[in-house]
């Protein structure tokens, strides 16, 4: 244990995540780029609450939009309450949503975490529908399908910020975000933090050791569920609307999905997640309609082969660079990319034909990356399959290939570092 | 009365189908440790392969057909990809599971549509099974299959159905029961698979395959699912929407029932099934509660949304419901053994 009471590094690193929030708006100016911007910073918030529960307490959750859903909720009936002479300074309606998603996660949490492992995906998965069932059974008290409405430009501008230009909403969006990234990492820093990755590690020894591991996980539970709530609240100050959809499955299913290919053993893991999270709703599901059938194979794929997300890929890579041993593996790197495109290219031609002839016959050409394709030509689908079949074929191969380098690779690394230590 | 009577049959029928796909889920969790979060996507893809396979040689093939793709495609997945993952423990297992879901769903889409598809069932299983006759007089007739015509338009007369193919669905779950239970219980194949369950090393040592009594037994419980599939497909609508529909319930049942007991899964499924059919029929609600009571309640009293919900909209919430009351009450299940 090294004691260090000025960390430079970590210093550097909240500048510059700071320094990036703040000139972020200023590089991407368009209105669309801010309000992705906008909506990153909340996922980013979300993703990080949820990664409370599944990469430092283990608990694989499939209900936590319950808790962003009813924070963003009551955050909007606190703006038409504010609209109404509620003294409510519409940059604390956030903390309403933390409150609010916090409060809920104290029943839910009191329930769910009775037990662990599987059980507790199964409890939460229960909840979850419990909730988006009573949502819908009660469109006088949660507005029903149509959703809820309000107007974020309530009360008296305080400094001249109205929150009504969406630059504003974003500022706010950042504040908070940074702030609470900051908070969920000291968390991480507590006592408390650190007995959440005991119980993820092994609960039994906790008892041992005299803590009451379902009263850890249930603290762990109501502090995801209350910064679930801040995003949810965000969430409902940007968009000014509250659906049924943000309580739903697909939303509980997504901040599983990008969590884990952000990285689940990885504090900033999250963040990679919710950038992509908002991508691929935003820009991804504009370019194909089978844009889910990408995403679960993607979602496969790294759970088989890197269990650790695109964080843990990154950061594998950086320590391969700083030892200067990148360079001899990019050949492996080419091999692997281009096979891997034409496997691509094959199975997203035969896709998108199948859909086109299933959906949309009859409605002009299917032009696939510009290129023209026939779906009812043999010869476009016996392409498409040749691709399919090659660039698979020819993938194994630079994978094998790859997988050896790279294992030699680490081993030197472990050399070099054994060396170091016996100087 | 006999309104009751074929909700209680509704059920029991929706009870069994339930049981068919928590069986698979069960015996799967049980062996292998791997909660199958796509079990439902089986269940949907059996309904939708069965609705393809009718097509070309009709429904009495689909029905032997459509679970023996659906396995095969069960035993490709376990062998190529949920194998990679064993090592890595069951949550990573659960998560390369809810990825096909995913998959599956979008897969369905694909080749069928969004739109629900036209599932019809064979002529011997359209109409009804049995009709309850409830003549004006009192009492209770029982016609097998339709009720003569001149009987239910009778005046005074009020006439049940039990559609044919839920008495369909209870009869296959059955007949799988006893299968299974044969196959279990009588076989050398269902000796060496009960002692795969508990002692996975004392097998290996005797000379079997266990990874492949693995993907066997996986394959298995897809089959079943996707029978299930098949039954429920021409029962209710064959639709993408079908499989997140079952899966929540069938979570439920699992977790209610005990994880990893065959007996727990079948009377929780039986209970579940009872739980949402049963109360359809009963129009009560708070709100007639209180004004039954003497209270002048109204629209514009404090709750009246709430207290307006009658129990038969309540029904889909009972299972859910049942579920939170039972963790409060026994965490571990109806029948579970162990905590988690």
């Amino acid at each position: 244990m090294h004691f260090k009471p000025h960390d430079a590094g970590r210093r550097i690193v909240w500048s510059a995540f700071a320094l990036l929030l703040v000139v972020a708006p200023l590089l991407f100016t368009s209105g669309m780029s801010l309000s992705l911007l906008t909506q990153i910073g909340i996922a980013a918030i979300a993703c990080l609450s949820y990664n409370i529960l599944l990469g430092q307490g283990g608990m694989l959750s499939f209900g936590h939009a319950v808790f962003s859903g009813f924070g963003a909720y009551l955050a909007i009936h606190a703006l038409n309450a504010a609209g109404q002479g509620l003294p409510l300074p519409v940059s604390l309606v956030p903390l309403v949503g933390g409150l609010a998603g916090g409060a809920l996660a104290l029943v839910f949490g009191s329930i769910a975490t009775r037990r662990a492992g599987l059980s507790f995906a199964m409890i939460t998965l229960g909840l979850a529908e419990l909730v988006g069932a009573l949502w819908l059974m009660l469109p006088e008290v949660f507005g029903g399908e149509g959703g809820l409405t309000a107007d974020r430009v309530v009360g008296k501008p305080v400094l001249g910020i109205s929150f009504g230009p969406a630059i504003q909403v974003y500022y706010l969006v950042a504040v908070y975000c940074f702030v609470c990234t900051a908070a969920m990492f000291a968390l991480t820093r507590t006592p408390l933090g650190r007995l959440l990755n005991a119980v993820r590690d092994n609960a039994e020894r906790v008892g041992f050791i005299g803590y009451d591991a379902q009263h850890v996980r249930f603290l762990g539970f109501v502090i995801a569920g209350f910064f679930a709530g801040i995003a949810g609240g965000l969430a409902s100050i940007s968009s000014e609307i509250v659906h049924a959809e943000a309580v739903g499955q697909m939303r509980s299913g997504g901040y599983l999905l990008f969590t884990f290919l952000g990285g689940v053993p990885f504090f900033f893991g999250p963040l990679i997640g919710a950038v992509l999270m908002v991508l691929a709703f935003a820009l991804f599901s504009e370019w194909t309609s089978a844009w889910l059938l990408y995403l679960g194979l993607l979602f496969i794929v790294m759970v088989v082969y890197a269990p650790g997300g695109f964080a843990s890929l990154l950061l594998m890579n950086l320590r391969v660079a700083a030892h200067g041993l990148l360079r001899p593996l990019w050949p492996a790197y080419g091999a692997l990319l281009g096979a891997g495109v034409v496997a691509l290219c094959g199975l997203s031609a035969m896709v998108e034909m199948t859909y086109h002839l299933q959906l949309k016959a009859g409605f002009g050409e299917l032009r696939f990356f510009g290129v023209p394709l026939q779906p009812d030509s043999a010869d476009a689908w016996f392409g498409a399959a040749f691709a399919l079949v090659t660039g698979a074929g020819l993938f194994e191969l630079a994978r094998r290939h790859f997988a050896a380098q790279w294992d030699a690779t680490q081993l030197e690394i472990e050399a070099i570092q054994r060396r170091k230590e016996g100087l | 009365m006999d309104q009751t009577l074929v909700n209680l049959l509704n059920g029991l029928s929706a009870g069994l189908l339930l049981f068919m796909l928590g069986a698979g889920l069960t015996l799967i969790f049980s062996m292998m440790g791997v909660l199958n979060f796509a079990h439902a996507s089986f269940y949907m893809l059996g309904a939708y392969a069965a609705y393809g396979f009718a097509r070309i040689g009709g429904f009495w093939l689909a029905l032997v057909v459509a679970p023996l793709a659906v396995g095969l495609l069960g035993a490709l997945f376990e062998r190529f990809v949920l194998r990679r993952v064993r090592a890595n423990g069951p949550v990573p297992e659960l998560l390369v599971t809810f990825g096909l879901s995913y998959v599956v769903l979008e897969a369905v889409q694909l080749a069928w549509g969004r739109a629900a598809v036209p599932f019809v069932p064979p002529a011997a299983l359209q109409g009804p099974a049995m009709t309850l006759v409830h003549p004006a007089g009192g009492g209770l007739d029982v016609f097998w299959r339709a009720a003569p015509e001149a009987v239910c338009s009778a005046a005074g007369v009020s006439c049940s159905l039990f559609p044919a193919t839920r008495a369909f669905v209870a009869v296959v779950a059955l007949s799988m029961l006893a299968g299974l239970a044969w196959l279990l219980v009588r076989t050398r194949t269902g000796l060496i698979l009960r002692a795969a369950l508990t002692h996975a090393g004392a097998v290996e040592a005797l000379g079997h395959d266990v990874p492949r009594i693995f993907t066997w037994v996986f394959a298995g419980g897809c089959a079943l699912a996707a029978l299930a599939g098949v039954a429920g497909g021409v029962t209710f609508v064959t639709e993408p929407a079908m499989a997140a529909s079952v899966g929540s319930i069938l979570f439920v049942v699992v977790v209610v029932g005990g994880m990893g007991s065959l007996a727990g899964a079948f009377v929780a499924a039986i209970l579940i099934g009872l739980l949402q059919y049963l109360p359809v029929a009963w129009d009560v609600s708070l709100l007639t509660l209180g004004r039954a009571a003497g209270f002048d309640w109204g629209p514009e009293t404090t709750g009246h949304a709430v207290l307006k919900i009658t129990l038969a909209q309540l029904a889909p919430l009972l299972p859910y419901l049942l579920l939170v009351t039972m963790l409060i009450v026994r965490p571990r299940g109806l029948f579970g053994t162990h905590g988690d």
